[in-house]
This record gives C-alpha cells, structure tokens and sequence, in this order.
C-alpha cells in the first residue's frame, strides 16, 4: 500500500484483537460495527463480540457505564472473538480501567488524552494519572489527544461545539483504520447514506474520519501499521452477519421457501428484541410480525397463528421463557408447530441482563408442567443462527410440535463472515396437510408419530383442539386413564423419533481421545480454539460440538464411552453435565464458567490440561 | 386419504374479511343446527350458558357463513367450553388466554371470523390485561363474555364481579374487594362495539350477537349469565318477572331513553349525571330525556351509561357504542401494501443477500 508513510513500518499478523472502549453513550458500539464492515469487505475472517451494561445510559465517566466492542480478525480460520486484547481504544480513564485486566501484555492502547482529567480519573478511581505513572510501561501507549484534534478537524462543517463532540468516535476509528490499514470507503459509504438528510453532520463525519486516518499516518508516536491478510475462507460469496440477524433471516427463509406467512409475535426483551426489529422490516415480505402486550401473549399468539396455518414463531429471552412455559405446554399438547428462540443471558431473574450466560437448558428442557417434551437445538456460531432456524421450522413442521432455539446474548450480538445460502438449495418443508373430510382425524398419526396440520378455512375438516387431554386419533376431550397414558407416551416417542432425522454427531479429533471435550452451542468457538491448541501441543484431545440437545443424536452414548475422559465446557454449573449423567449413566468432567463472559479458549485450555493431570 | 404434502401444494391462503356473508354465491341455506358439533354438551342442567350457545347458533345462522370459515376460541372455565360445542374450527386455549390466541389467528389469517367466549374470571382477572390490548388495538374479534359473576369450573370462588358481601367459599365472611364494572372497563378502552344482554331473554341476545357479527373491529359483549349451581338468581334483581320492566333499560339508537312498567320513566341528563324522571310529572316530556346514540364519537354518555346500576336506576342492555374504526388487522395489511409499494418484494436470495457482500476466490 502506497499510502503509509515511508518513515513507518508494516508489520504482517496472522490475527489481533481490537477492543472499542468507552462510555454507553460514546458511541462505542457504532464505531465497532462500522470497523467490522470495513474488516469484512477486506476479506479477513472476524468475530465479534459487543459488551455493554444495561444502563442506556449509567453516569458518564464511570466504570460501570463503559461499554465495549471487540473484534478479531484474522487471515486464518478463527471461532472466537478471542480472550486477550492486542489493541485497546480507551475513550476515558473508565474505559481503560475496566479494560486493562483483558489486555495482552504487549498490546497497544490508543486512549483519548484530553479525557484524561482529574475529575474522570477520580470517577474511574485512578489514584494518579497512569498515561504519567509508568503504570502503563509494558504496554504501547499511543496518547492521542482525540476531543481537541477532532474540534479542530470538524471545524469546517459549522456544527454547534457539542454536536462537533460527537464525532469523537469517527475520529478513533479513522485512527484505527490507519492502525490496521482498513480501507474507508465502506465507512465512508454509510457516514453518506446515514446523515444524507444533514449535510454538515455528513461532512463533519468525513472530516473526521480522514483526520484521524492522517493523524495515524503523520504522528510520530504511531510508528507501525499493521496489516492481517485475506483469509483462506472457502470460496463463495460472503456477507457478515449477526446472530439475532440471521436468527431473522432463516426464519424469513424458511416460511417463504415453504410459501407461508412468517408470523412473529414478541414481545421486547434483550437480548432478544433485535429480532423482532428485523423481521418488522420486511412488512414487504409477508412477515407478520406482532408486538404483544406480554410475553404470554407473544406465545399464545404465536399458536393462534399456527393453527391458522402460519409459520409462526416467538423470541424471548431467559424471564420471557419462565412467563411462556404455561402456553408451550399448550402448544405440546395441541401438538401445533412453532419456533421459541429463546436468546439466554445472565439469570435467575433479571440477572445480568446484558451479559452472555448458557443457564436456560434445564429450564428448555423440563421447565413445564406434566410430561411436556419438546425438541431443543442450538447454533454453535452467529451465522449458524440462520441454519438453525431453518432446522427448527423443518423439525416443527415435519413432527408437528414447538421446538425451542437455545441461542445467547454472546451469538445474538456476535458477528461473522457468512458464506450465503443459495435460495434453492434450502431444504423442502414436507407438511401433512390433509384434504379428505370423510377419513380426516386431527390426531391421527403418520410414521413419525406426527398429526395432520388442518388450518380453519380448509372445507370440510372443521374440528377442535384444547388443552385438555385428547382421545387417541379422533381429538376428542378424554378422560381416560389408559388413554392419557397412551397419549403421553405417544408426545414422548414423536420427539425422540425427531432423532431419525438428525446427522450424526462428529468428533473433531480422535474417537479414542484422552479427554473428548464437549461443548453445546455457542461454546463451540472457545472450545474449538482450546482444542486446536491443545492438539498443536501434541496432546490427544478431540472435541464435539452439540448442536441438538432433545433428542441427542442417536450416537452420541457410543462416541462418550469411546473417549478415557469426557469433559463438558458450559456457560453454567453444570446443566449438560447433569443431562448427559442421567442419560448415559456416566461421569464427566465440568468445565464452568459463568462471569457474563462466553467461556474463554484460555481457561478451557488449562481445563484440558488439568484434566490430562489428574490422569 | 390424507396425504403427504410438499409445502407448495399447501391449502392456498388468501386474505380478506371475514365478516360477510362469505356464501353469497353459494346455494346452501343453513340452520341454527348447522353450526353445531356432535360433542356431547356438558354445562349443568339449567346452566345460563346452554341459551347462549343456542342464540349464538342461530345468530350465525341468520348471515348463512360457512361453518368452515369460523373460528371459536376460549380459555379456561364453564363458558371456555363452548368451542367443543360448535360445528366450527376452535381452539380450547389456556386460562386467560383466549384474546392473544385469537388475536394470532387473525393476523395470520383474516378470512377466519374469529368468536372468543370468555367468561368473568378468565377475561376480568387472569386475562385482563388481554382485553385491554384486544380493544386498543381493535383487532376483528367477536369477544363474548359470560358474566356469571362467580368462579362456576373452581367451584365457586368470588370472581373480580362478585359483589361486595357476597358470601363464596373463598369469601366466607363475604367479598370485600370492589367489583369491576366489565362495560366500563372495556369503555375506558374506546372499543368499537360494545353491548350488553341476557342469557334470560333469547330475543335480545339474537339482535345483540347479529350486531357483534356483523361488525367489523372488536365487538365486546356482556352476558348477564346465571350461575345456577354457584350464585343462582344473581340477576333477579334486574330480572326477576316483577322487576324488569323496571330494572332495565333497553336501548335503541336514535330513541329516547323510557323505561318502566307505564312506559314513563326516562333518563334525562342532569349536569354530568343521569337522573330517573317521570314522564308527564314536573311537565317533563320525552323531549327532556336522553336520546341514545351508538354512533357518538365520544364515548361519555356510554360510559355514564355503565355506571348506571339497581336499584337506584335500571341497567342498559343493547348495543352502548358501535361505530367503524380501521381495525389492527386492516391496518397491519395497508401497510404491508404500503411497503411492498415503496420498496418492492425482494426475492429471499436478494434478502438473504443483504446489502454487502464480497467474494472469495
């Protein structure tokens, strides 16, 4: 690149981590998503992770009002956002506080000077200035005097001192693109299309933007550029996705590859909402989407719409589940198809509601009354979001039954690059709709143990369903002991029976492993990244990842007995631990982490080696 | 036979209202008996409920709709029921619940003309908050509520319409806790429909529940309904042979408010309160009394109207409030034309697409 300065050095890395740092209302958030953009049209691999508290806006200045976004990109295959930072942007003494612990030990931290006043020091809880202390020695520190520069850049554009104020995030970005030589043009496109209706806003953003871009490639205190090549990603066509948004789009994608109506009824709860705020967008797409006055309605609505043949679904998050169970039960015995994605984050209660947790899987699992099954699945990455929403409809559709999505607030938020799907090849929608009044029965059953799906409107097949107990085959109210028994292990069986239709679970490394660590869902990406580690270290350690949790895949048991070890890496105390138990009758190893943070690549490492220790 | 189906060769959807006489070019005419099932009705003998299911029969019966283009849906106790009971679609819901369920199915399918049967604790209390969203929202509902003013399927607790001092076994020293007045909380809601009848008087019910049928938006209907196992004759204060000329007052749009045995007594309008007058005493005439119009935009008079209670002043029944507003499920598809106007129907490759997307050799 001929843009950097000859007096500079480039140096060539396989991977960094930048982490975005400052208060709630700084902006932060925006800035990563942005740099994100610019990283994945480059081509590099990425992911990321936003972390932010759950005050809108917590007092400025102070660490609990810090929010962050991290990212990192790589020229190689990577699964995670990555646990140690290379590259920390520190708006005020807060954002640096908080961070500093997560920081590698040669990173480079960009901080905003000018913040760093007495009075944000006092609010951070700095006894003395750290940019002056030598607290900051082993670190490159690049003091950047972001707030008076960015004045002085935006001057131009007329605007009013604090509206110039906010462009002080635009401006570390355009030093960080300068830092990681990104291109500005896909920044550069949005700043254009965002603040089309206010030119002086528009051409502050540019200002600033290039300024901070030309203060990297003209200050002497930055004296290196780096640069991560492409990644050797599989070739195709790309775009990035987060995983609530492509939680959205398999859901579009499935009901309009089938040709029905995508109803979804929620009601807002994070992490979960940004679902609902996609699909609201394709109001041109037949997507139906419904803001319930509670939770309970969000689900109730949601089996109203299936019975009336849609494919409907709902979205919610921890609390939102306890309040639905109720209606899920509905659904299970009426034996209607529907989607509950359910977006975990930090509980009981309201918990830690902006932070990543995996504590819902007994409560998906069991938490409702009577003998109430129900399939339950999990995407293992943000773009796996989509695949399994498409997964879900396929299971519900086919077996007749809700099935609930157990994604987090760590998938929901992240993002990655995503190979898109081609149209045609998503998979078919098999449905048994029958036609025949004189042979119709509404709980009669097919091979899979699944009923007919008969919607109102349908001549000839009207009929009613309830939540009381139904007569074999005809639906009728039934109050029969044997009947119920019947009926019960009939709901029990069609879900096992949806394990027929599963692949089977692969093993990533040796059958035969020392330790075969297990991870479901999201912990996919650190386990993945320990594993490889570990295996690079020459130690015999394999992996699965479980994507479906009720049913397992059928040969799951054989896999376990074949590993000496069998360790299970969860955001919690030990839920999977406790299913496999009961199911398997063996023991395993817990692997628990639940600090509102994904489990981390590091710590499932020493956990494997500790592990190999104990022999 | 029933067969298996590949989604494309599923039962075409297609949208529409639901409300009209969906058979016009069809031949059949149909019967009260048309629009039952064979399931077996099980409400106790006497129950207030067997008149309405009867009425709501024949009120489907008199606008001929397909039995196949309706849909019943309730919750949980005695008048949740009545799905079973009707040769139509219907779902049997969860206590409290029928109004989202209900409101899900419209949405997703508008051609269905939806019936919710609900009852005083399922609508007033677990599910109250439901109602209040189904009438802001004013989505196409026939909501029927069954008010018997007790818990019948519980065996008898007070319900949120009991009255003060009444002695129930979950009140055994008697109620203490002020009733809802369902018309004026559905008022305070500005619902589209809103009418009031009797189990007692078939007739009436017939005129109301045609009306409610008719109307497009949430129409809500009170049932003054006797319990006869748990608070029988609770309406023979208003109902009773002796006291109902009386008692109540039935209104007709466009008509003076006149009541009583004689036919002389009247409400009239006294400041922001009615008051009970005579007619020909004082030189009041019928032009002193209110006139009742259903179709006012502001909905004081009805709400005054609900308020109104025995002894004191007969009670309302008929239709208080029916007047057109766009509904949520009208409203939903203008502007899922309005977008599909503006911005297109994307193909699903170009949603999935997105915006921005780069390739990898």
């Amino acid at each position: 690149m001929d843009s950097h300065s000859s007096s500079k050095s480039l140096e060539n890395l396989e991977q960094v981590v930048i982490r975005f740092a400052g208060d709630s209302g700084d902006g932060m958030q925006l800035v990563g998503t942005l740099f994100t953009s610019a990283t994945a049209v480059m081509g590099n691999d990425l992911a990321t992770l936003p972390d932010y508290p759950s005050e809108i806006r917590a007092p400025a200045g102070t660490t609990s009002g810090v929010s962050g976004y991290q990212i990192q990109l790589s020229s190689g295959d990577i699964y995670t956002p990555g646990d140690e930072v290379d590259v920390l942007v520190a708006m005020n003494p807060a954002a640096l506080k908080v961070n500093l612990p997560d920081l590698n030990p040669n990173a480079c931290i960009i901080v905003n000077a000018d913040s760093f006043t007495p009075q944000n020091l006092q609010l951070a809880g700095f006894a003395s200035n750290p940019l002056e202390d030598d607290s900051l020695a082993s670190y490159k520190l690049i003091p950047v005097p972001v707030a008076s520069l960015c004045r002085l850049a935006v001057a131009p554009a007329g605007l009013k001192p604090k509206d110039a104020d906010r462009c002080r995030n635009i401006y570390a970005l355009g030093v960080v693109c300068w830092l990681m030589d990104r291109e500005l043009e896909p920044i550069q496109a949005w700043i254009q299309k965002k603040f089309a209706s206010k030119p002086a806003v528009m051409q502050a953003n540019e200002l600033a933007l290039r300024a901070g871009y030309d203060y990297g490639e003209t200050s002497e205190i930055l004296q290196t550029q780096y640069r991560v090549a492409k990644a050797k990603l599989p070739a195709g066509r790309y775009r990035k996705v987060g995983g609530n948004e492509a939680i959205a789009l398999g859901l579009i994608a499935a009901a309009m590859k089938a040709q029905r109506t995508l109803f979804y009824g929620s009601y807002p709860i994070t992490p979960a909402s940004t679902i609902l705020h996609e699909l609201a967008k394709y109001k041109n797409c037949d997507v139906r989407t419904f803001q319930a006055e509670d939770e309970i309605a969000a689900m109730v609505s949601t089996i109203g719409a299936a019975y009336g043949g849609a494919f409907a679904a709902t979205g919610t998050s921890g609390p939102g589940l306890s309040l639905k169970t109720e209606a899920m039960g509905l659904a299970v015995i009426l034996e209607l198809p529907c989607v509950i994605v359910n977006v975990m984050r930090g509980g009981p209660s309201t918990g830690l509601p902006t932070k990543t947790e995996q504590s819902d899987l007994l409560q998906a699992m069991f938490g409702r009354h009577g003998e109430c099954p129900l399939p339950v699945i999990a995407p293992v990455s943000p773009a796996d979001c989509f695949a399994i929403s498409v997964e879900a409809f396929q299971i519900a559709t086919r077996f007749m039954t809700p099935v609930i999505v157990l994604t987090d607030s760590y998938l929901a938020n992240g993002s990655e690059p995503w190979k898109i799907v081609n149209a045609e090849d998503l998979p078919e929608f098999p449905m048994w709709i029958p036609d025949d009044p004189q042979t119709f029965q509404p709980y009669e059953r097919n091979a899979d143990l699944a009923r007919p799906w008969a919607a109102p409107g349908m001549p000839g097949l009207a009929h009613r369903i309830g939540g009381l107990e139904k007569q074999e085959k005809t639906g009728r109210v039934s109050y029969d002991a044997m009947n119920h028994e019947r009926m019960s292990h009939i709901r029990a069986e069609k879900i096992e029976n949806v394990a027929s239709m599963l692949p089977d679970q692969t093993v990533f490394g040796n059958e035969d492993a020392d330790v075969l660590v297990l991870s479901w869902g999201s912990g996919f990406g650190p386990v993945r990244t320990a594993v490889e580690r570990a295996q690079a270290r020459g130690l015999n350690v394999s992996h699965a990842s479980l994507r479906y949790l009720n049913p397992f895949p059928a040969n799951l048991g054989g896999l376990l007995n074949k590993a000496k070890k069998v360790m299970v890496a969860e955001n919690n105390l030990g839920q999977l631990g406790m299913l496999l138990r009961a199911r398997y009758l063996m023991d395993v190893v817990p692997l628990c982490s639940m600090q509102g943070k994904p489990l981390n690549a590091s710590d499932v490492l020493a956990g494997i080696e500790d592990t190999l220790a104990r022999g | 036979m029933t067969t298996m189906q590949s989604s494309t060769e599923a039962a075409e959807l297609t949208n529409g209202n639901g409300n009209g006489h969906s058979c016009a070019s069809c031949e059949v005419t149909r019967k009260a008996t048309d629009y039952a099932s064979d399931a077996e009705v099980r409400w106790c003998p006497g129950c207030g409920d067997y008149s309405i299911l009867n009425t709501v029969k024949r009120a489907l019966a008199s606008t001929n709709i397909d039995p196949d283009k309706i849909a019943f849906i309730s919750g949980i106790g005695c008048s949740s029921r009545f799905p079973y009971y009707m040769g139509t679609y219907g779902v049997h819901g969860i206590h409290g619940r029928a109004l989202p369920l209900a409101t899900g199915l419209k949405l997703s399918r508008p051609d269905i003309q939806v019936w919710v049967a609900t009852g005083d604790g399922d609508c007033m209390s677990i599910g109250g908050n439901h109602l209040i969203h189904a009438l802001r929202r004013n989505i196409d509902l026939k909501i029927l509520m069954f008010n018997n003013r007790i818990y019948g399927l519980t065996k008898g607790q007070a319900s949120p319409t009991s009255q003060l001092g009444q002695i129930t076994p979950s009140t055994p020293y008697g109620v203490y806790e002020r009733p809802f007045g369902p018309m004026q909380l559905a008022l305070g809601c500005e619902p589209s429909f809103i009418a009031r009848t009797l189990d007692i008087n078939p007739k009436h019910m017939l005129s109301v529940l045609e009306r409610a049928g008719a109307h497009t938006g949430a129409a809500f209907v009170e049932v003054y309904q006797n319990c006869v196992i748990f608070n029988d004759s609770a309406y023979d204060y208003i109902t009773g042979k002796d006291v109902r000329e009386d008692m109540i007052l039935e209104l007709e749009h466009g008509k003076p408010m006149i009541f009583g045995k004689e036919r002389n007594k009247g409400i009239r309008l006294n400041g922001l309160n009615p008051e009970v007058v005579t007619l020909g005493e004082n030189g009041i005439t019928e032009a002193d009394l209110l006139v009742h119009d259903e179709q006012a935009t502001n909905p004081m008079i009805a709400y005054m109207l609900s308020r109104m209670h025995a002894p004191e002043f007969p009670e309302p029944i008929g239709v208080f409030r029916a007047v057109r507003m766009q509904t949520a499920d009208e409203a939903m598809f203008e502007q899922m034309a309005a977008v599909r106007a503006k911005k297109g129907q994307p193909t699903l490759q170009q949603i999935l697409d997105g915006n921005e997307t780069w390739v990898i050799e």
